[in-house]
């Protein structure tokens, strides 16, 4: 220590707490990339490789695996079938809630409070724990086996938390703002379509990107209500992929990555949406 | 302008009174988040409760009636109760594991560390990836063979250490979920303590410390309390959260082996789709459900305050 100067021990005792942190965080990204990695590593190796040298990196990278699956018509249905439930879920979500929170935040009428807290229930309903009682009704009105009845069900668990975050954030759009529209001569339906929605883009597409994401991910409602392999979703797929060809690791691991895919990407491009859906929904009092 | 000249001709193109137009845009915008959410939210429920009286296979209508024999048996079976017990380790895990750390972590990327942008980013990222994908990621390192899971080949490198069971080892399963649940959602509860601190006026942490806070005091006195509406908020989703674990030990375990990782909603599923007895199912989720409905309304009364907020999630 002799040897340092005042100054440059300064910056020694400043540096040191910064070095500790990024040690501490680096453990972590080991720890989230961990699992990734080894997926991707294996999803390029051959079956043999796999078992001879499991843990390394893939030099050369076989891609047989990857051209194995898109070969196939299976991938690209799932693909497909997720593709269209989580758009129409997410456009029906936006359109309901939408509507219904532009009513419960900016119109007076009697019952109103009675009527948001019926719907807030519906956060007390969470679909997993609703999913029999779900079942047996689609199955009363022949929703089964379909993907209407997936985009149907997984709207309806939607609706609750969606409302609660878009009627926050109409409530905050100034009420002068509407009255000098009505007294323009705008109805209810015009201070909506054309000074509310626009003022609103932010938050919808928090909200759109939260509930694609939910729909892409979901796992119990396709599972329950679709036997037919041709409607599977991606995830209910993976997870049947992984119980057929469980003991070629090689090939599980190549459709678990290209069934990541998608999300990672949407997640690469929509990170300040999702983010801001989250913590809007958390925080805004 | 044009929305001027349109004098009140209103969605049916006739001359309506204001009230009369407000009145008919309340029913039209309601009616289809209504009768959606009547339809498959409300109406199931209640539908459920009537069949949880009966012994019903699911064929035909529900005829044998038993009262309450299907919630008699469900409070005494043993496998119900496992489900339960772990239900509350996995919430007491979370709560003394998960969201510490998670507050931790918030707290050392601070407002201002280099690089927060991508921590944030990478520790998130598990959020997006579905539960079966995670599972079968985690299952690959959880491989008991050595020359399989990368977890038993670090371990065996250490003298005297044998490979494990994890998943497959009945003591060892439900911390090897806790794990897997842990990397998946830490990001997102470290997520909502980063945008809580961002809400805390820097000028109050600045106060504290003119006023001669030191770090600890600092934290302890200001920032924690000023954090606590985000913290009564991540515990209640933490809770909720842990009741409604289904995807990844379904993928990983199937709730097994012998029981050692069911939860009520594997033991659900079990009895609804696999045993198929639709009536004993029913009873389950109405237990659940007021598990759920019991916990949230204490906590949302006693717990949380006006200013605290619940989205979804």
């Amino acid at each position: 220590m002799a040897l340092l100067t005042h100054h440059q021990r300064y910056l020694l005792r400043k540096a040191i707490p910064r070095l500790i942190q990024y040690f501490l965080l680096s453990l972590f990204v080991v720890f989230i990339l961990t699992p990734i990695v080894l997926l991707v590593f294996g999803s390029l190796k051959t079956r043999g490789e796999m078992y001879s040298r499991p843990y390394t990196p893939p030099i050369p990278p076989r891609w047989e695996n990857y051209a194995r699956i898109l070969g196939t018509d299976i991938f690209w249905t799932m693909l497909l079938n997720s593709l269209v439930v989580a758009l129409v879920v997410t456009f029906l979500v936006l359109l309901i809630c939408g509507l219904a929170a532009f009513v419960f935040a900016r119109l007076n009428f009697r019952g109103r409070d009675e009527l948001f807290n019926l719907f807030t229930l519906g956060l007390m309903f969470p679909i997993t724990i609703a999913i029999l009682p779900v079942y047996l009704v689609v199955r009363q009105v022949g929703l089964t086996n379909s993907l209407q009845g997936v985009i149907i069900v997984q709207t309806a668990f939607q609706i609750s938390g969606n409302i609660m975050i878009l009627r926050n954030f109409f409530a905050s759009i100034p009420f002068e703002l509407q009255d000098a529209a009505y007294v323009d001569g705008c109805t209810a339906f015009d201070f909506f379509y054309r000074i509310l929605l626009p003022l609103a883009r932010p938050a919808l597409s928090a909200v759109a990107s939260l509930t694609l994401v939910v729909s892409w991910n979901d796992l119990l409602v396709p599972l329950v209500l679709i036997d037919k392999e041709k409607l599977w979703t991606l995830p209910l797929g993976t997870m049947q992929f992984q119980g057929q060809y469980g003991t070629d690791l090689a090939l599980v691991a190549a459709f678990v990555s290209l069934s990541a895919v998608p999300a990672l990407i949407f997640y690469l491009f929509a990170e300040r949406q999702i983010v801001s859906g989250l913590t809007a929904g958390a925080l805004k009092g | 302008m044009e929305i001027a000249t349109r004098q009140s001709t209103g969605i049916f193109g006739a001359r309506l009174s204001r009230r009369t137009q407000d009145a008919a845009t309340v029913v039209l915008f309601l009616l289809p988040a209504f009768i959606l959410f009547i339809i498959f939210v409300i109406y199931p429920v209640i539908q459920s409760i009537y069949y949880s009286f009966f012994s019903w296979k699911g064929f035909g209508p529900a005829e044998d009636f038993v009262g309450l024999e299907n919630y008699k048996r469900i409070l005494t079976d043993t496998a119900f109760r496992k489900a339960l017990g772990h239900g509350l380790l996995i919430i007491v895990l979370s709560l003394t594991l998960q969201l510490p750390l998670s507050l931790a972590l918030a707290l050392m990327v601070g407002r201002d560390l280099p690089g927060r942008r991508f921590f944030r980013m990478l520790f998130f990222m598990p959020y997006v990836f579905s539960e079966v994908i995670t599972a079968i990621m985690w299952m690959g390192l959880y491989n008991p063979d050595p020359d399989r899971g990368l977890l038993n080949a670090l371990l065996i490198l250490i003298p005297g250490m044998k490979p494990q069971g994890f998943l497959g080892d009945p003591k060892q399963v439900l911390g090897c979920i806790f794990v897997v649940l842990t990397w998946k959602y830490f990001g997102l509860h470290m997520l909502l303590y980063m945008a809580g601190l961002q809400n805390i006026p820097r000028e109050i942490e600045e106060a504290a410390m003119i006023d001669g806070a030191n770090s600890r005091q600092l934290l302890t006195s200001v920032t924690l309390p000023l954090l606590g509406g985000t913290i009564r908020t991540t515990i209640y989703l933490s809770v909720l959260g842990a009741l409604q674990q289904f995807g990844v030990i379904w993928v990983m375990t199937r709730g097994g082996p012998i029981n050692a990782s069911e939860v009520l909603a594997t033991y659900m599923y079990r009895y609804s789709f696999i045993r198929f007895w639709l009536g004993y199912g029913s009873a389950v989720a109405i237990v659940m459900l007021l598990i759920s409905l019991g916990f949230s309304i204490a906590y949302l009364r006693l717990i949380m305050r006006q200013q605290d907020y619940l989205g979804s999630y």
